[in-house]
């Protein structure tokens, strides 16, 4: 995994709440057994007028000319919910999304987007709320600082705030599965100890 | 409804240690004795490492799994802890690999490979214990009280109904669980949600978490497990509360449980994977003690009376958007909340409904009884008290997908396959159908559809269409209505 400590970039403001994962990345898209080729699909079915994905759809936020090349997501409440395809935060990564931001993230997407290395970052309501309105005059820069938990909008700075381990798997790029596997004896020793009929 | 939704601050953080002591501080409710026998490393500045007891996997979220899993040379370190079935994406006119499509195919004999390779059991096409991944667990007994189920899908919750913490992962996870069979956590928060009294009569398993996803809204229990109690929820069979477990994720929970009990107990006693002879003895002792103590303290409590719950359908494009059926379209304007009306008023245009309109008036034009929500007999058999008899509406297009091939044979064996084909319903192969709509099960854009299943996001069952969730009972009565009815109200009137 990519090592993550700071990031500056566009963000898109995509003013919606509870968008899930179907959204995201429609079924249709999920029959590869590759972990790539599905940026393209990203919010297929808002992000297109046809079925076959030819023909833009104007009035979809991420096809304005000036939010090309964005690779921070601001979004509403509940981001991230329903089906637990990592094919989703694979979508936004591929797109070229490196953080999302919003108030609240459903909780497998949330784990599923540090396990690959994109960054979920929790603002309150009202800092979200002030960030699009800021969006709504302006095209919006911010500067994510991860070492530190501070989001950087000109002026304003917003914290937030990170499971500890979660923090340290990010900056450095952590195999958590190796990781674990340092761990067998432990695994081992808890083994050796369950019950018979488990 | 009366219902109390408070988040309790006042509980363990905020009381002094006077009040502690008067307590037993050892009180500890079922999901942190769930936790606390799984935990195999809590090391400072760590996320927990759980045990994971039964890995469960499909054709969809474990390539890229298996492909990491090789790339890096690494071996599954329990190859008997994980079983595989083929669900996702399958036929349900065909048991033929190839009738699902080119991809589907692909993702298939890929996951035949990978369970070839790495020594793992498969319910291939064909097998007798082939079927929906949540379906097959418990009637195989593959689903036991007091372990850890994972699986690369957010319906894994409905294992929960065994008391057994059970949960949905992604893919990298899928990956973490083969190479070491544990999982990192972080500890959720607590809820208890308790259903006092008896529901009225012809009021199923699935109008109760209806009614519950539209008093918490669609993220109300993020970040928390959720425990569900009280006399209805006691008094459900295996089946109907693993309906109620199933939704926990449709409001955000990580995971629901009910605590097992001889209902629990009589169910997996005799299923093919349960434990035998002596060890079925040490089982039954061991999971007579899994349930929360009398005086633990939950982080959130939400208490429903069930003689207020209603037959519920959906009317908009989160589960939360729920409604009683004799009632109406809900307005914007009936939402303080800004975003909530923002929501409202998207999914009525999505929904092509207009506020205020009775929710007895929607015409449907299809019907989908199935997915691992509503496709056990049970189901089938609520479904075919109100089909036997009676034609579907001509307008109508149904078909009924039972949950597995277990689930198949015993609705043929009882004669309900026939009814359902005698009143002018398909009956179909078992497989997760138009739940997700991966194989050719899809809806068009316009359809609307009453259904059995968990999601009614927009284009879930095809792009375009709609969507809305009842119980088998309203999906049957809809097919030969051809709109919703107030089945309780009708009945009583005769
Ligand atoms: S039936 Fe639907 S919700 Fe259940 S496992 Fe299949 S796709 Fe997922």
């Amino acid at each position: 995994m990519e090592k993550f400590t700071q990031h500056a970039g566009l963000v898109v403001p995509l003013d919606a709440a509870n968008v899930d994962t179907d959204q995201i990345i429609p079924k249709q898209f999920l029959q590869k057994t590759e972990r790539v080729g599905f940026g393209q699909h990203l919010f297929h079915d808002w992000r297109y007028l046809d079925a076959e994905g030819k023909q833009d759809n104007p009035e979809f936020i991420l096809n304005a000319p000036q939010y090309h090349g964005a690779s921070i997501l601001l979004t509403r409440e509940n981001f991230g919910c329903g089906s637990s395809r990592e094919h989703a935060p694979w979508a936004l990564q591929e797109y070229g999304f490196k953080v999302i931001v919003s108030s609240s993230f459903a909780d497998i997407f949330y784990s599923n987007c540090i396990n690959i290395g994109m960054l979920p970052v929790k603002l309150t309501k009202d800092e979200i709320e002030q960030l699009f309105n800021q969006a709504k005059s302006e095209n919006i820069q911010l500067t994510i600082d991860l070492v530190n938990n501070k989001v950087i909008s000109g002026e304003k700075t917003f914290t937030f705030n990170l499971d500890s381990f979660h923090q340290y798997c990010l900056e450095h790029g952590v195999d958590s599965i190796g990781w674990t596997l340092n761990k067998l004896d432990k695994i081992k020793d808890f083994e050796a100890n369950l019950p018979a009929w488990q | 409804m009366t219902n109390t939704l408070h988040s309790d601050t006042l509980n363990s953080d905020t009381l002094n240690p006077d009040t502690l002591s008067s307590h037993n501080t050892q009180a500890t409710t079922l999901y942190e004795k769930l936790w606390q026998r799984h935990l195999v490393d809590e090391t400072d500045g760590e996320t927990p490492l759980l045990y994971v007891d039964r890995h469960l996997i499909h054709e969809v979220t474990s390539p890229q799994a298996f492909a990491n899993l090789k790339f890096h040379n690494r071996p599954i370190r329990h190859p008997q802890r994980t079983i595989a079935t083929m669900d996702h994406n399958i036929s349900t006119r065909s048991i033929k690999i190839d009738a699902a499509g080119e991809g589907a195919a692909n993702q298939l004999r890929t996951l035949e490979k990978n369970c070839k390779e790495f020594g793992l059991e498969l319910f291939g096409m064909g097998h007798k214990n082939q079927g929906i991944v949540h379906v097959i667990g418990p009637e195989l007994g593959l689903t036991l009280p007091g372990t850890i189920i994972v699986c690369g899908d957010s319906h894994t919750a409905t294992h929960g109904a065994f008391g057994a913490l059970a949960f949905g992962i992604g893919t990298s996870e899928v990956e973490h669980v083969f190479a070491t069979q544990t999982l990192r956590q972080t500890k959720a928060k607590t809820m208890k949600i308790e259903v006092k009294g008896q529901v009225g009569v012809g009021i199923s398993a699935k109008d109760i978490i209806l009614a519950i996803i539209g008093k918490t809204g669609s993220a109300g229990a993020t970040g928390y497990v959720v425990e569900y109690c009280g006399e209805a929820i006691e008094a459900l069979t295996m089946e109907q509360r693993m309906t109620v477990c199933n939704m926990s994720i449709e409001f955000g929970a990580k995971a629901g449980l009910i605590a097992p009990d001889h209902t629990t107990i009589s169910y997996v006693e005799g299923k093919e994977y349960a434990p035998k002879g002596e060890l079925w003895q040490q089982a039954v002792a061991d999971w007579k003690t899994l349930k929360t103590d009398d005086d633990a303290v939950f982080d959130t409590v939400l208490t429903l009376e069930a003689k207020d719950i209603k037959e519920q359908v959906t009317w908009g494009t989160t589960p939360g958007q729920v409604t009683s059926v004799d009632s109406t379209v809900p307005s914007p304007d009936d939402f303080n909340n800004p975003v909530e009306k923002d929501s409202c008023s998207k999914a009525l245009k999505y929904m092509g409904l207009t506020a205020g309109m009775k929710i007895t008036d929607i015409e449907i034009n299809k019907v989908f009884i199935g997915s691992c929500t509503n496709s056990r007999i049970e189901d089938l058999r609520a479904a075919a008290i109100v089909a036997k008899g009676k034609q579907v509406s001509k307008h109508v297009d149904a078909i009924v997908v039972p949950g597995s091939y277990h689930v198949k044979k015993q609705a043929e064996a009882e004669g309900l396959s026939q009814i359902f084909i005698d009143a002018g319903f398909e009956w179909r192969l078992p497989g997760c159908s138009m739940c997700l709509g991966m194989n050719d099960d899809v809806l068009t854009e316009g359809d609307r559809c009453a259904s059995t299943s968990n999601r009614n996001f927009e284009g879930r069952q095809g792009r375009g269409s709609r969507t809305h969730l009842v119980s088998p009972e309203m999906a049957a009565a809809a097919a030969i209505a051809g709109h919703f009815v107030d089945i309780n109200a009708s009945t009583s009137a005769k």
